[in-house]
């Protein structure tokens, strides 16, 4: 434990500085070889090579694939509305990168100026930054889709803001149950909760995916939709709207759009990481865990080998999480639209809504038996959390949430959706058989 | 320092305002009235409002724009170009209204400029409680504390206009 030495304004903002060039270089790299990673990734899932041409295993393809979109003819379709034509690309891929800043990559690092940490901006309101920032993201698709002057392109942005609304509600709720664990909304004191530490404040000693097990999936599922992704790409979906809102951009535009998509993968995957995989702890060894407290005293000793540790182990548990958005993309189907709008509004808001209130309840008791922060109390929550997942599963085998929007009184497979009716969520049912016809 | 990101953000918002009012494309006017969001968070930044600032960009901003947005393109409005000020009576009405709007507003400006809001007593005593509590335990203590009483009725408001409107949308279906 010690006192951190403060920055002087003048080395504040120089390692600020090289903090927000550093991360948006990396950001931008990882964004070129997640194109790559995703096509290779896909390729083993559908039994083939994937691009293996240009330089070993394919590693200079995200080079090439540049070149070839900045030397690509730029187009502007004659029904174009220009200046937001020209703006949306921008607007895609701003959201998404500025969205990397309040995330910590790494234990701080000691320097001679100072102890720094590996966090471009540590902002007081921490994760209510990312759902502004957040949030701010659907213009780029709406507007894209709208000044492209396009029917396709319209319909794809217009599927796109209904969409995002729509999972931004769920996405904001799955968080609260953290909130109310880690009792802080900066992203670096949610990641301190979730380590094990002699001294100072009581912490959980558990990542945050165990004792909101239910609440990482709700924060995923809705990642995935916030993100366009397979099997919520609605907005593009390529069998219906050719590739919806982009379908009139072309080269380095159409490739903005791609970046800022990757980007927000990456982005929704770091915040996985942060919120419920320790962040850049490391699992079963405590010599890493440092914590900075508001008064400054800092607990456990930074060296420059557990940041280059801890950064590793972040951006393996980042990867893992992006590899298993590219298997899902490559493994479920799409979604209809209408099955879209169910699980958000009809599925996700009310168990989400539940989940907190079972949760608020839970702490209430554990904290009325006496039990402190620390693994039991994160344990008795892993324990509900599993009986809760089982009654998710079970709700959800049903086939309530994927036939829910299958019309019993009309439709040709009435069977087994009606039947499953009685469970919990069998409001779905009955709700979606006078729902209004797109 | 202080003094020049004031007078950014307060010129970026009335400049985009005009330019909202003046559009004849209502996507345009979305677009610039979101402009007029970001600056008026940039001004509860500076007046260490961190929590109102980030609300008013997630609800604003980030909801009821892009619901806006949402109802504009869903209805094609979008390539409408005719104005709503109609002939020059119309005119004329629109800008008295609009010159008296501007006249109670420097009215109340002129001989009446507060302190830099931070440096007053009040916004200590804010910085001290947000120093000992976060930003966000500033707002949520007395809302789930002394105000909860209010807090549950807006919420039941709220809830029973959501429920009229779900039943006048279904009744007009007919």
């Amino acid at each position: 434990m010690g006192e951190m030495q403060e920055l002087t304004t003048f080395w504040f903002v120089t390692i600020a500085a090289v903090k927000v060039v550093a991360v948006f270089t990396v950001l931008m790299v990882v964004v070129a070889y997640m194109t790559l990673a995703e096509r290779r990734v896909s390729a083993f899932i559908q039994d083939r090579l994937g691009p293996n041409r240009v330089g070993p295993f394919g590693l200079l393809q995200p080079i090439a694939d540049g070149i070839k979109n900045i030397i690509k003819e730029e187009t502007m379709p004659a029904q174009a509305i220009r200046p937001f034509f020209l703006l949306a690309p921008v607007l895609a891929i701003l959201p998404a990168t500025i969205l990397f800043a309040v995330i910590p990559f790494g234990s701080p690092l000691p320097t001679p100026w100072g102890l720094v940490e590996m966090i471009v901006a540590d902002v007081s309101i921490g994760f209510l930054y990312i759902l502004a920032i957040g949030s701010i993201g659907v213009y780029g698709v709406a507007m894209g889709g709208w000044a492209s002057g396009s029917k396709y392109s319209l319909l794809g942005g217009l599927r796109g803001s209904a969409q995002m609304i729509s999972y931004e509600v769920a996405l904001a709720l799955s968080l609260v149950p953290l909130i109310l664990l880690a009792g802080d909304v900066r992203a670096p004191e949610i990641v301190s909760m979730q380590q094990t530490f002699s001294a100072g404040p009581p912490t959980y000693a558990s990542w945050f995916l165990f004792p909101l097990l239910v609440g990482s999936f709700f924060f995923f599922i809705s990642g995935l939709a916030e993100t366009n992704r397979l099997p919520f790409d609605l907005p593009e979906a390529e069998a219906e709207l050719i590739t919806g809102y982009h379908t009139e951009y072309s080269a380095m535009k159409f490739s903005m759009f791609m970046i800022g998509e990757f980007a927000h993968v990456i982005t929704v995957a770091a915040l996985v990481t942060v919120f419920f995989l320790g962040g850049w702890d490391i699992p079963f060894w405590t010599g890493d865990n440092i914590r900075v407290l508001s008064d400054g005293t800092v607990i456990g000793e930074p060296t420059w080998w557990k940041t280059v540790l801890t950064l590793a182990a972040f951006s393996v548990k980042t990867g893992l999480v992006v590899v298993l958005f590219v298997w899902i993309r490559w493994t479920l189907p799409r979604f209809r639209y209408d099955q879209l709008m169910d699980l958000g509004w009809k599925f996700m808001l009310e168990a989400v809504t539940v989940y907190i209130l079972v949760i608020a309840l839970v702490i209430l008791a554990i904290e009325g038996l006496g039990i402190p922060r620390g693994g039991w109390y994160a344990f008795v929550l892993f324990v509900v959390n599993l009986g809760l997942a089982g009654v998710l599963l079970f709700a959800l085998d049903k086939g309530t949430v994927i036939r829910g929007a299958a019309r019993p009184a009309t439709g040709p497979d009435a069977g087994p959706a009606s039947a499953a009716s009685s469970t919990s969520v069998g409001a779905v049912d009955s709700a979606a058989t006078d729902d209004v016809e797109e | 320092m202080y003094d020049f990101l004031f007078q950014t953000f307060a010129a970026t918002a009335i400049l985009a305002a005009i330019i909202m009012v003046t559009r004849k494309n209502p996507v345009s006017s979305v677009i610039f009235l979101v402009v007029v969001f970001f600056a008026t968070s940039g001004m509860f930044l500076m007046l260490d409002a961190h929590y109102i600032a980030a609300i008013n960009l997630i609800l604003y901003g980030g909801a009821i724009m892009v619901l806006f947005l949402f109802v504009i393109m869903l209805l094609n409005l979008g390539h409408a170009d005719w104005s709503d000020l109609r002939g020059p009576l119309g005119g004329m009405f629109g800008g008295a209204i609009a010159i008296g709007f501007l006249g109670v507003l420097v009215r109340s400006l002129v001989g009446n400029t507060p302190a830099t809001p931070s440096a007053t007593p009040a916004g200590e005593a804010l910085r001290a409680a947000a120093a000992e509590q976060g930003v966000i335990g500033v707002v949520a203590r007395p809302l789930f504390g002394e105000y909860f009483m209010v807090l549950q009725v807006t919420g039941v408001l709220l809830l029973a206009s959501i429920v009229g409107t779900i039943l006048l949308a279904r009744r007009s279906r007919g």
